[in-house]
């Protein structure tokens, strides 16, 4: 029973960063049909910028700013002549991946590197280490934010009319290119952000994306395509799952469970938690 | 007729008779390394060039029949428990491993174990019509998970240094020369046989019914055909040939370890597939021997850059020929003819 | 041989099909037709398994359709073409049609090449016309040819009953005059529900029309009982038509 109490802000921390990183995921996915293999390696530009600033407040925003730029490069380069080409763009950007992982390789060396958390996180309100508790106000935040912005701002309104569709959207004077570019910049900075939490729990390495981009994808899987709802809860999910399945088993089982899972859920709602549902003939 | 057969032949020639009197045993064994990756480029051309299924995760397959065959080759030396369980501290041979004794049933599983769990996944899987990208994401998901699990059991599977030190097969000197050119040769002769058979399913009708079912999926269920099925026995089958190209792999490369099986590796085969030619079988085939060649080469003079070539090899491919080496010959030759 | 019972489709709340019934005897032609939104495509969508209705039951020889794959109702013997038409252009047409012909047989046994044309196939190129085109890819043909590949490919398959929807859609006047000859054929000894738009082509070749609106049965009947129906002239024509006297 202790147990079982004390493994839930350890599952919840990791649900939180995996929400981070498939927000951006799932918008990317949804509204572009594009799949952003890099996205592991915003997360990990996030973690080292939060390395060399060394200052957890004024690497949240750096961070964001880093990756989301990256992002915006990204796109516009490269990601945007791929549209609607999912697999394509899987390969291509997996080829960035490996370049920026190099790089980071280069910069920063190959072993991890620590970043000192403040004063001020260390600690616990009972169970709830102050670090995992920041991890979650981070990822609350993220959630409402990208809420607020789809729902009530002009620019993320339209970027749902893009989500849903494109073509519409263009012809009712929608300016579709720059919809996107915003979608990417805001997805990797989050990915940014999720790479900050990740330095206070653990050592940050070139690799670092790579841990969490295989299950962040299959958040999106399991969320539905471009769902907040859906990625919300899917996340929780996944990470509680993980952690206990990690303590309860071993660890070396635990993807597998997870995996295991993700296959028998699909067998309920094969295409994600919540769907729009169309009639079109693909 | 003749003409057709004539660039099979020729290259079958060379690398049959030529390339074993030719080259020095190191380099023939370094060959006959890149044609087992070859075995697993085949499998990805059927799956996704024709079928259109991006799988990430034929490195699980290949590792599946890599474990099987070094399994057997452990419990062959005889001597007691393999030196990685004595290291670990096992004191008796687990379950699991003894009727890996037989190498009837070894090289039974590095085969029949990768079908069954394409059969198992696809069948789930497809049935729900679960496809495309997301099926691309659970392949890959498949493969990391693999490798922790290979890394977690130590005790039976040698953990994250996997399994080496294989001295003999079937009471041939592993080290000789002469196993290793035979190895070569078998290695050479079921590339070609499986390229045959390959071949000839893609100029079947149900070849046509995989195109069909790539491109347009739920078209084809309303002439009367189940896709999932067709993708199932595909799927199967190209993890069929991975399993066996894996089992191969271990006494030609002396090596297998959970590094040669994960994310990276199975995404650089495809990645081989791309770079020779997804929609050509003979394109998917040259390009994992190129890449291979290529990785063997440039790893050598300087390892880091190895990453950043193949990184930019692979964007540049995607960008300007995405069908690779066979699509940009393709166009040469009908230049030519017109 | 086809019968429909109370079907009902809703699409996020709004009612697509809104109790439909509706009963094909074998060897009938019948034509749906309908304002757009009416629920024509839906109702083809129920009967070849790609919408599953809410409610009612869809009975096609016996055989409840209702929950059956798709690919199991075709095994039935329905058939259908789709509104804008889906052929396999990297396929040639000879080979479209194969694939359609060749659905009854085991898997297994499809391992091997195709060697020469089976009767099946044979037949579908003359009724369509496009043995000339036999070896072209798929992927050259006309708007109007593919609409004929298609129809080709549905006899193909040996139907018992076959539902076309739209068929002439886009076509120019004399491709639409060979598609009605077609059809005029394929009716003389197959069952068959034609959903369309063109009034000009259902006069010449309807014998009896179901009208749907707004998800149900308006009327049933010969073309010139429906076309005097005031209820079908309100429809179409969005008014009254004592407005219409009036003007």
């Amino acid at each position: 029973m202790e147990a079982l109490v004390n493994q839930l802000p350890i599952g919840l921390s990791i649900g939180a960063v995996l929400l981070l990183v498939a927000l951006g995921l799932t918008f990317t996915f949804g509204q572009m049909g594009v799949i952003n293999m890099a996205h592991g390696e915003f997360i990990m530009a996030g973690a080292y910028t939060a390395f060399l600033l060394q200052d957890l407040l004024l690497a949240l925003p750096a961070a964001f700013l880093v990756a989301g730029l990256m992002g915006l490069i990204l796109e516009r380069a490269a990601i945007r002549h791929f549209y609607g080409r999912p697999l394509d763009t899987l390969l291509l950007t997996w080829g960035v991946s490996l370049v920026l992982q190099q790089l980071a390789r280069d910069l920063f060396g190959a072993p991890n590197v620590q970043v000192a958390a403040p004063p001020w996180l260390t600690g616990a309100i009972g169970i709830l280490p102050y670090n995992r508790l920041f991890i979650l106000a981070l990822a609350v935040a993220g959630v409402v934010a990208v809420w607020a912005y789809l729902g009530h701002t002009r620019q993320g309104r339209r970027t749902q009319a893009v989500v849903q569709n494109r073509q519409l959207a263009a012809t009712s004077g929608i300016d579709t290119g720059r919809v996107d570019m915003l979608t990417f910049f805001i997805g990797s900075g989050l990915a940014g952000v999720a790479g900050v939490a990740l330095t206070l729990i653990g050592p940050v390495g070139p690799a670092l994306g790579t841990y969490y981009i295989v299950d962040a994808f299959l958040v999106v899987v399991a969320g539905g395509l471009g769902q907040l709802r859906g990625a919300v809860l899917a996340a929780a999910g996944l990470g509680l799952l993980n952690s206990y399945a990690e303590f309860w088993s071993d660890a070396s089982l635990a993807k597998v469970i997870v995996f295991a899972a993700v296959i028998a859920f699909l067998q309920v709602r094969p295409q994600g938690m919540f769907v729009l549902r169309s009639r079109a003939l693909t | 007729m003749i003409r057709k057969h004539l660039p099979f032949a020729t290259i079958a020639v060379l690398a049959l008779v030529a390339a074993p009197l030719l080259l020095e045993p190191f380099r023939l064994s370094l060959l006959a390394k890149y044609l087992c990756y070859a075995i697993v480029a085949l499998g990805i051309g059927l799956a996704w060039g024709q079928g259109g299924m991006l799988t990430l995760g034929q490195g699980v397959f290949f590792g599946l029949g890599g474990y099987s065959m070094a399994m057997y080759l452990k419990l062959a030396e005889g001597g007691g428990l393999p030196d990685f369980m004595v290291w670990s501290g096992v004191e008796e041979l687990p379950a699991l491993w003894t009727p890996f004794a037989n190498p009837v049933f070894a090289l039974g599983m590095a085969v029949l174990g990768p079908v069954a769990i394409a059969v198992v996944l696809g069948t789930l899987v497809f049935r729900q019509r679960v496809r495309g990208a997301y099926f691309a994401i659970l392949t890959q998901a498949l493969a990391a998970a693999m490798v922790i699990l290979l890394v977690g059991q130590q005790g039976l599977t040698g953990g994250t240094n996997g399994m080496t030190n294989f001295f003999d097969l079937f009471g041939a000197d592993l080290a000789a020369d002469s196993t290793q050119r035979g190895l070569y040769l078998v290695v050479a002769g079921v590339l070609g046989v499986l390229y045959l058979a390959t071949r000839q399913l893609v100029n079947s009708r149900f070849g046509r019914l995989l195109v069909a079912v790539r491109d347009g999926e739920d078209r084809v269920r309303f002439l009367g055909y189940n896709p999932a099925t067709v993708k199932t026995v595909t799927f199967a089958a190209s993890a069929g040939m991975a399993g066996l190209a894996g089992a191969l792999f271990v006494p030609v490369v002396g090596i297998i370890s959970p590094a040669l099986l994960g994310v990276v590796p199975s995404l650089e085969l495809v990645v081989a597939v791309a770079v020779g030619g997804r929609h050509a079988l003979a394109g998917a085939v040259l390009g994992a021997v190129l890449m291979g060649y290529a990785k063997t080469a440039f790893s050598e003079q300087f390892a880091d850059g190895w990453l950043y070539l193949q990184g930019a090899l692979f964007i540049l491919v995607m960008t300007l020929a995405p069908k690779g080496i066979a699509g940009i010959l393709g166009r040469w030759r009908s230049a030519r003819a017109t | 041989m086809l019968e429909l019972r109370d079907v009902r489709v809703v699409f996020d709340g709004f009612h697509a099909l809104d109790g439909v019934d509706l009963t094909v005897p074998e060897g009938e032609l019948r034509f749906l037709i309908g304002p757009n939104g009416a629920g024509k495509t839906t109702l083809i969508d129920v009967i070849t398994g790609l919408t599953r209705p809410a409610a009612g039951t869809v009975t096609f020889d016996g055989h409840d359709l209702v929950g059956r794959k798709e690919h199991r109702i075709v095994r039935l013997g329905v058939g259908r073409t789709f509104q804008t038409s889906v052929v396999f252009e990297e396929l040639s047409v000879v080979e479209n049609l194969d694939l359609a012909a060749c659905f009854r047989r085991p898997l297994w046994s499809l391992a091997r090449r195709r060697k020469g044309v089976s009767q099946a196939v044979e037949e579908a190129l003359t009724r369509t016309g496009l043995e000339e085109l036999a070896d072209r890819s798929a992927g050259v043909l006309s708007h109007g040819q593919r609409q004929w590949l298609e129809l080709g490919m549905l006899l193909a398959q040996r139907p018992r009953l076959l539902l076309l929807d739209e068929p002439v859609a886009g076509m120019s006047r004399e491709e639409r005059e060979r598609t009605g000859e077609l059809l005029t054929q394929i009716a003389a000894d197959h069952t068959v529900i034609v959903v369309e738009h063109d009034m000009e082509f259902l006069r010449r070749h309807a014998s009896k029309v179901t009208v749907l609106h707004e998800g149900k049965v308006l009327v049933e009947g010969s073309v010139e009982q429906v076309s005097a129906d005031p209820r079908v002239q309100e429809v179409y024509l969005g008014r009254k038509p004592s407005d219409a006297v009036g003007k």
